[in-house]
């Protein structure tokens, strides 16, 4: 007993004394190399979450997707780091002048995992099952304007022309038509499972992609490789593991010591542990979002647009930035981050000048400022990590043009529901985008169309409305380019938002891992990463 | 001893009744609508509705209970809301991971804290006392999360002895049969993987240890001091036993009653309470479930959740009362 004891008393003294010169002691290289020698054809991938489904079409929840990404192709792809559209299971398409019929030409000798054949057939079947469905059972399917029910779905018919082409007939033109055909939720399945595991599919998916599933268990996923994948070469791993490790810090000293071999989820803070280890590598992944404050236009004294251009003079981006995403965003200008088409870099920001700032109050009748509500969010979200240090920041800035801001915050549910009510006059949110259209981001946030959803600033523009409007229904991408630069001049003008940021999501990985392009919408396709 | 124990298993059904009801009345309380939660900010006004009514979210509360209450009769704990899995066939394999860490921790807690309050109280006021209450003060207070990390920094980057986080070796995995790893290691016979698990568990079980170590090692401390002040210790020692005998067997067994106490209620806060544990290590437990279920508000998960970690205090609890009356006789004629 006595061992035992002093066993333990020895572990907690140990503990103490390593506690005590951890903050001088800078961590040495060492601990994980017992996993270099063998043959590295196993990749795992530590993460925060689980996957909720592995039928695409049936969540929302990016988890979910970074799997299922690759076990599904879609029918078109979006750039390896930008959201410009690539062929996928389809070569080529093309849309009539109308914007009324798209043609899809599908790849030749493509099969799914269970052997069937990938056809146009498919393609309807996928198309059918997820049209008849609703928003519980399929909710992404709604960026097609609802269900075959519902008075908004644009798709009047898919129909199978010959083996390899399908016919796409529209009510109305949906410029984004083609951006969400590319959206990895829209993964096409084998007709032959769906119909054999009907509710279990989400449990068994089979696609066409790179890689196979394998196995799911309460705290990882497992793939294999596709032997019979149309792309020769393709994919490089023989297995991917994704592993969940909730913590960031736990998921970093797993991957420190080999345990994974990447890791998304990496705490700002610890970038410089990881470009002072020579183990490992860094990995930034392209921003798809925006954090902002938002006004509602319709309460005093924000319906003054001067009031807003004040304001938007008085916010220090960059302090922000440095303190508390470390240096891991860009400071925003506009709703639209960089990475997405019709981004306009000429639009010059409100500069943080306090004495333009006072000088703007001054003009629109607040020379000694005023009391406000400031609401900011109480979860982290990538694009706004710490919402009420953030708005403690803001309300510091705000405190030297003479505006007194109160801080408020209510549970999240709820701050989603009086946000979408009006409720708040001013408030923090963001938005990471879901097909890398700029339609997702500007009109989805900011035409008048969608007050009562996700216009909470209840921004009324008709100018706006109208290009909005045009850009939805021409096909011609660099003709919507010019539309969306003209919108947002006019946002910019207009000052419904305070832009605040686009935030820098960042990877770690081991050295030797290679092949891994971050993609802005957080799913990854890993069938060209290896290790060297 | 039958009356006795038959009387004690009776007692159970009311508070099991009146727990589900304290479960479903709370986990209603939760603010926050779960359509608008799952749905988040893509969420629609339809599509609200839509998922309130597949949800049964609509249905009175009376109604929504007395559903959940038959379905529990007939051993059904719903589908999860969150990833549409029966809860009963989904819910195991947390279970047996939370109860392996729990059962390790527990053993870690009560050998080492037992001994460690005996010894205290047998040299009290020695050094050794005094170091040893100090640690116990430290170990109450220590947050476990900073620990768990402080674990993972020293025993695995620094020395390289243990692995970091999760139940295996994740790119050599287990063959699960009942999900308690050291039980599937050995009846395969596979001893290699048996240490594997071991050694996954050794520190978030002594992560998991510490506070109940600290608590047990106080109690018995103070409860030893006071019985070997009694006469028929002092008789003991006339008679010439040795101290060894004196303390664990004549002082031991009647300063046990309060510390069982402790043990019982250490155990039931751990198999609920090792959502931090679970965190840290990546342990695939209840409380993880749970964690995860809690920020999507799946309903029919906390429920199910909370009514099994209630019903295993309860259970844990009944075990101890009946081990009083092993202990200690005069209890059961008592009642």
């Amino acid at each position: 007993m006595k061992k035992l004891l002093l066993a333990m008393v020895s572990i907690l003294m140990l503990s103490v004394v390593l506690a005590a010169c951890n903050s001088g002691d800078k961590e040495t290289e060492g601990g994980g190399s017992e996993e270099k020698g063998n043959t590295k054809d196993t990749l795992v991938f530590g993460r925060g979450g689980d996957s909720t489904s592995l039928d695409p079409i049936t969540t929302t929840e990016g988890e979910s997707f970074k799997v299922t990404i690759n076990i599904f192709d879609t029918l078109l792809t979006y750039g390896k780091q930008d959201t410009t559209l690539q062929p996928g299971l389809a070569e080529k398409w093309e849309a009539s002048d109308d914007g009324l019929s798209y043609t899809f030409t599908l790849k030749k000798g493509v099969k799914f995992h269970d052997g069937t054949d990938f056809n146009a057939e498919a393609v309807v079947f996928n198309f059918n099952r997820w049209m008849n469905g609703d928003a519980d059972q399929f909710p992404y399917y709604s960026m097609f304007g609802g269900y075959k029910k519902d008075e908004g779905h644009v798709i009047k018919e898919v129909k199978a022309v010959d083996e390899s082409t399908v016919q796409f007939t529209l009510k109305r033109p949906q410029a984004t038509f083609l951006k969400n055909i590319a959206m990895s939720c829209f993964g096409i399945a084998s007709p032959t499972a769906v119909e054999k595991d009907g509710d279990k599919f989400r449990e068994n998916p089979v696609g066409t992609g790179p890689y196979k599933f394998k196995e799911k268990a309460n705290d990882k996923i497992v793939i294999e490789k596709n032997e019979d994948y149309y792309v020769d070469g393709e994919p490089k791993l023989k297995t991917i593991i994704f592993r969940t490790i909730p913590d960031n810090s736990a998921r970093l000293n797993s991957l420190k010591i080999g345990e994974i071999d990447v890791m998304d989820g990496v705490n700002p803070s610890d970038l410089e542990t990881i470009k002072g280890d020579a183990n490992l590598q860094a990995i930034e992944r392209p921003s798809m979002n925006v954090g902002y404050l938002g006004f509602n236009v319709t309460k005093k004294p924000f319906d003054n647009p001067k009031v807003r251009q004040a304001l938007s003079h008085a916010v220090d981006k960059q302090a922000i930035i440095d303190a508390f995403y470390l240096g891991m965003a860009k400071p925003a200008k506009n709703p639209l981050p960089d990475s997405v088409e019709g981004y306009n870099d000429e639009i010059q920001d409100y500069e943080f000048d306090l004495d333009k700032a006072k000088e703007l109050l001054k003009e629109a009748g607040y020379p000694d400022g005023f009391k406000m509500d400031l609401w900011a969010m109480p979860v982290p979200r990538p694009y706004i990590p710490e919402g009420k240090k953030i708005a403690e920041a803001i309300q510091a800035n705000f405190e030297k043009i003479g505006v007194k801001a109160e801080i408020q915050t209510v549970e999240w549910a709820t701050y989603l529901e009086k946000a979408a009510a009006g409720e708040f006059p001013a408030y923090m949110l963001g938005w990471t985008g879901d097909n890398g259209d700029p339609d997702n981001f500007i009109y989805t946030l900011l035409d008048k169309d969608s007050i009562g959803s996700n216009n909470y600033s209840y921004y009324a523009n008709d100018k706006l409305h109208d290009i909005l409007i045009e850009a939805q229904t021409i096909v011609d991408q660099d003709k919507r380019n010019e539309l969306y630069k003209q919108a947002q001049e006019i946002i910019h003008e207009d000052a419904p938002w305070i832009p605040l940021v686009h935030s820098t999501p960042l990877l770690a990985a081991s050295a030797d891992l290679t092949g891994l392009v971050p993609h802005p919408t957080g799913s990854d396709i890993l069938k060209n990463v290896e290790f060297k | 001893m039958f009356s006795y124990t038959m009387k004690r298993i009776l007692s159970v059904i009311p508070v099991l009744f009146g727990m589900t009801l304290i479960v479903f009345a709370i986990v209603r309380a939760i603010p926050g609508d779960p359509a608008q939660v799952i749905l988040g900010q893509r969420a629609t006004k339809e599509s609200i509705a839509v998922l309130t009514q597949e949800l049964g979210l609509d249905k009175a509360w009376y109604v929504q209970y007395i559903d959940y209450i038959k379905n529990l009769f007939t051993g059904d704990l719903g589908t999860s809301i969150r990833t549409n899995a029966e809860i009963t066939s989904e819910i195991w394999p947390y279970i047996a991971a939370t109860l392996e860490l729990t059962l390790v921790a527990m053993i870690i807690a009560i050998v080492i804290g037992v001994n460690a309050g005996i010894i205290s109280a047998w040299f009290s006021n020695s050094w050794f006392d005094y170091l040893a209450m100090i640690l116990a003060l430290i170990g109450v207070s220590m947050p476990i999360f900073w620990l768990g990390l402080m674990e993972q920094w020293a025993f695995s980057l620094q020395l390289g002895w243990l692995p970091t986080t999760g139940r295996e070796d994740i790119r050599d995995p287990i063959n699960a049969i009942t999900n308690l790893y050291l039980v599937d290691t050995l009846l395969q016979g596979d001893f290699d993987q048996f240490f594997v698990a071991v050694k996954h568990l050794i520190m978030p079980s002594i992560a998991l240890a510490t506070i109940p170590m600290a608590i047990i090692a106080r109690m018995t401390r103070s409860t030893m001091l006071e019985v070997m002040k009694s006469d028929f210790i002092r008789t003991a020692r006339a008679k010439g036993v040795s101290m060894f005998w004196v303390v664990y067997k004549h002082s031991l067994k009647n300063a046990f009653i309060p510390v069982l106490t402790v043990i019982g209620l250490q155990t039931g806060l751990l198999l609920g309470g090792a959502i931090l544990t679970e965190t840290i290590f990546a342990w695939p437990g209840i409380g993880r479930y749970l964690y995860e279920a809690i920020g999507y508000r799946d309903y029919p998960v906390i429920q199910s959740g909370i009514l099994l970690i209630a019903a295993a205090f309860v259970f844990i609890n009944l075990v101890v009362d009946l081990l009083y009356a092993l202990v200690d006789p005069r209890i059961k004629y008592s009642k």
